[in-house]
């Protein structure tokens, strides 16, 4: 909640118009925000932090993987969730479960690193296709692969564990914590969202960001100038498989298990849906989106059947308000927001010229 | 932006045959290892198996059966991705609820065989209706961002979790067939030999009618939208937009109609193949998706925009599927995506496309 919220309006700057960049550059919403989730755990309860902002978080940093693929690469690439499904995937063969003929045992320290390894290797290998050819193709081919591995893991039994995937994935106990309790589970999400996220807004800002956003705007000219292309967009998939594929991981914990139905096109899309709604202008939307949709997704099961329709009807609101996203806000509610901001901006700086 | 200049053309551009003999001399290797595989296929099916080839493959039964499978899943897959392909290649417009549509017209033809016992106007009626649909979607949506490829592609992805939850409302998560009419039920004898019995007898293959017919009649439709793009006005005016949709304006032709009679004309397919997908499968809730996928897989190997690659790449992802799961259960959908990514190495645009 405190992530949707627009922040107050900066009145200490509107009072000074000296304030330097360095302080423009952080907004106080920003600050804000930051100590809310950070002191999250003195005011909210176990389910809200888990079951709410912690798969939020984990949510938004998969979708984020998306954003900056997206926002800043120009590849709409539906195959983040897959990446972060394969990462569980992996921790669960690697490390242990209730499948214990399929998994391997491996200590936590082991299976977690080699897992991310392996789900950046499949997310720069899908890249690697993906960027055979440019532009709409992208989301085909992202998407078939999306779908293939999804058909594959529930058809194949001795490595995926079939349609039932495997249970008791949990989060390990070290340095005398238990990252399992709620505590120390939300602090390991909010940590790795916020890593993700300050990432992101660093290599946008570092030469090979830029060289992307270039390409995102024009391939041609800046193949012109001596970029390699291809090699930019598969280092930017890889990139974002590195973001997608730790948040994987915590999501398996979080649901203590990975199956199929995790990595089905439902999931996929709704990654999809969760990064445009909140905006892929920048990456803090992505959070925005995710938190709407788990707070949507808790909650208007009640909503849905007090207005008498069925708990099921779920993904038809999903359906229509990603619908309306698109149709009439394409920035998402980033962008909603940003109209409303400037134009309340605009009025009350005519007010103080007059 | 590249383009896909190839909606009705073989490669070379010119007439088919024209095309592939000129393929032939291009690639004369190629046109070798061809006609070897065409021979050895004719062969496997034609010739008594000696003993050492079924311990290899199996009983032949099994082998033909599914050879026959696939070809016809292809003729279904095909008929499913030409108007997905079809719509690309005139409009730009990734059309990713290709698979609702596809799985509206297999309850309206369940909804109409139910109502009136009759099978051939469920075609008829899908057609209508879901091309209908498709006119609306063309007129009321996608007309007002053009150009914005993008955009078009996520309002479609939107519609597709609309559709999908809306008829999962409607009909429910039951498995529905349609019933296959009297006077196509029941298998009919082929003149290929299975084995020859010690004591003279020779069995043959006997394969359900109505898979045959449905095949038949895809390949008829793919002849006529064939020669209907090639020999008709209108099909020349859509190659024209194919290749310069600004140019094609100016001109002077009525673009907003052909885009709007083009759509609808694609989803009429699509819901016509969920006729045939129910009549041959089943149809439920996630049959959209599968669909789906399966086109997208199609026209990624044949080639985005052609209907001669939509035709190939249907034929192989269906025998793909079919060889898959006869022979390799757990990784049958590996094969099909294995083509994929085979070609999107060897040749990103496609089996059949000229860019």
């Amino acid at each position: 909640m405190a992530l949707a919220r627009p922040g107050p309006p900066p009145a200490t700057a509107a009072a000074s118009p000296a304030s330097t960049a360095r302080e423009a550059a952080i907004p106080p919403a920003a600050w804000i925000t930051g100590l809310v989730l950070l002191l999250m755990p003195a005011i909210a309860s176990d389910f809200f932090l888990v079951q709410v902002f912690g798969w939020a978080l984990i949510l938004g940093t998969i979708a984020l993987s998306l954003q900056f693929l997206a926002g800043y690469g120009g590849m709409v690439s539906l195959v983040q969730m897959t990446v972060a499904g394969f990462a569980g995937y992996m921790v669960a063969i690697l490390g242990s479960s209730g499948l214990t003929q399929i998994s391997l045992g491996w200590p936590f320290w082991l299976a977690v690193p080699v897992a991310i390894l392996l789900a950046v290797l499949f997310g720069t290998l899908s890249g690697a296709l993906a960027v055979r050819t440019a532009g709409i193709y992208t989301i085909m081919i992202t998407l078939a692969i999306a779908a293939a591995f999804f058909y594959f893991t529930r058809q194949n039994e001795t490595l995926f564990g079939g349609f039932l995937g495997f249970n008791g994935v949990r989060a390990p106990v070290f340095w005398g914590i238990d990252w399992r309790a709620p505590v120390p589970f939300y602090y390991l999400c909010l940590g790795w969202a916020a890593i993700a996220w300050g990432l992101v807004v660093w290599v946008v800002r570092a030469p090979f960001g830029l060289a992307l956003q270039g390409i995102r705007d024009n391939a041609r000219r800046m193949a012109a100038l001596g970029f390699d292309v291809t090699a930019h967009r598969i280092a930017a998939y890889a990139f974002a498989a590195f973001l997608a594929a730790p948040a994987g991981i915590l999501l398996t914990w979080l649901n203590g298990q990975i199956a199929p139905g995790t990595v089905g096109i439902g999931p996929v899309i709704d990654i999809l849906v969760i990064a445009v709604v909140g905006g892929l202008g920048r990456p803090i939307g992505p959070f925005v989106g995710a938190l709407l949709y788990v707070l949507l997704r808790i909650f208007a099961l009640d909503a849905l059947v007090a207005l008498g329709l069925s708990g099921q009807r779920f993904q038809l609101l999903i359906g229509l308000g990603f619908l309306v996203t698109v149709l009439f806000s394409p920035d998402g509610i980033l962008g909603l927001v940003e109209r409303a901001r400037r134009r309340g901006g605009g009025a009350s700086e005519r007010g103080g010229g007059g | 932006m590249a383009r896909a200049r190839t909606i009705g053309e073989g490669p070379g551009g010119g007439a088919g045959a024209r095309g592939f003999a000129g393929w032939i001399e291009r690639r004369p290797l190629a046109a070798l290892l061809l006609t070897l595989a065409v021979v050895l296929l004719l062969w496997l099916v034609l010739a008594d198996w000696p003993e050492e080839l079924e311990r290899w493959l199996g009983r032949k039964r099994v082998f033909v059966s599914a050879l026959l499978n696939g070809i016809t899943l292809g003729g279904l897959y095909f008929l499913v991705a030409t108007g997905f392909t079809l719509i690309f290649g005139l409009m730009r417009n990734v059309n990713l609820a290709h698979g609702s549509l596809y799985l509206f017209g297999g309850y309206l033809g369940y909804a109409t065989v139910q109502a009136t016992g009759l099978w051939l106007p469920a075609f008829l009626v899908a057609f209508v209706l879901v091309a209908l649909a498709g006119l609306l979607l063309q007129v009321l949506v996608f007309r007002h961002m053009e150009g914005e490829e993008l955009r078009q592609t996520l309002v479609t992805i939107g519609l597709s979790i609309v559709f999908a939850d809306l008829m999962l409302w409607v009909w429910g998560g039951d498995f529905y067939q349609i019933p296959t009419p009297d006077w196509l039920a029941g298998p009919v004898d082929t003149p290929i030999v299975l084995d020859v019995r010690p004591n003279g007898e020779v069995v043959y293959l006997r394969y359900p009618r109505v898979r045959l017919v449905i095949f038949a009649a895809s390949v008829l439709i793919g002849v006529l939208l064939w020669l209907a793009i090639n020999r008709t006005r209108v099909g020349m005016l859509i190659r024209a937009g194919v290749d310069d949709r600004e140019m094609l304006a100016a001109s002077g032709v009525p673009i907003q109609l052909l885009f709007a009679l083009v759509f609808a004309f694609g989803a009429g397919l699509a819901g016509m193949a969920g006729v045939v997908g129910g009549t041959f499968q089943s149809i439920s809730p996630g049959e959209d998706t599968r669909f789906l996928l399966a086109s997208l897989v199609v026209v990624i190997v044949g080639g985005l925009g052609s209907i001669p690659g939509a035709a190939l790449g249907a034929l192989l992802i269906g025998l793909a599927e079919q060889f898959g799961s006869v022979y390799l259960p757990t990784y049958a959908i590996v094969f099909s995506f294995l083509i994929m990514v085979l070609v999107l190495a060897f040749r990103p645009q496609g089996l059949l496309s000229v860019r």
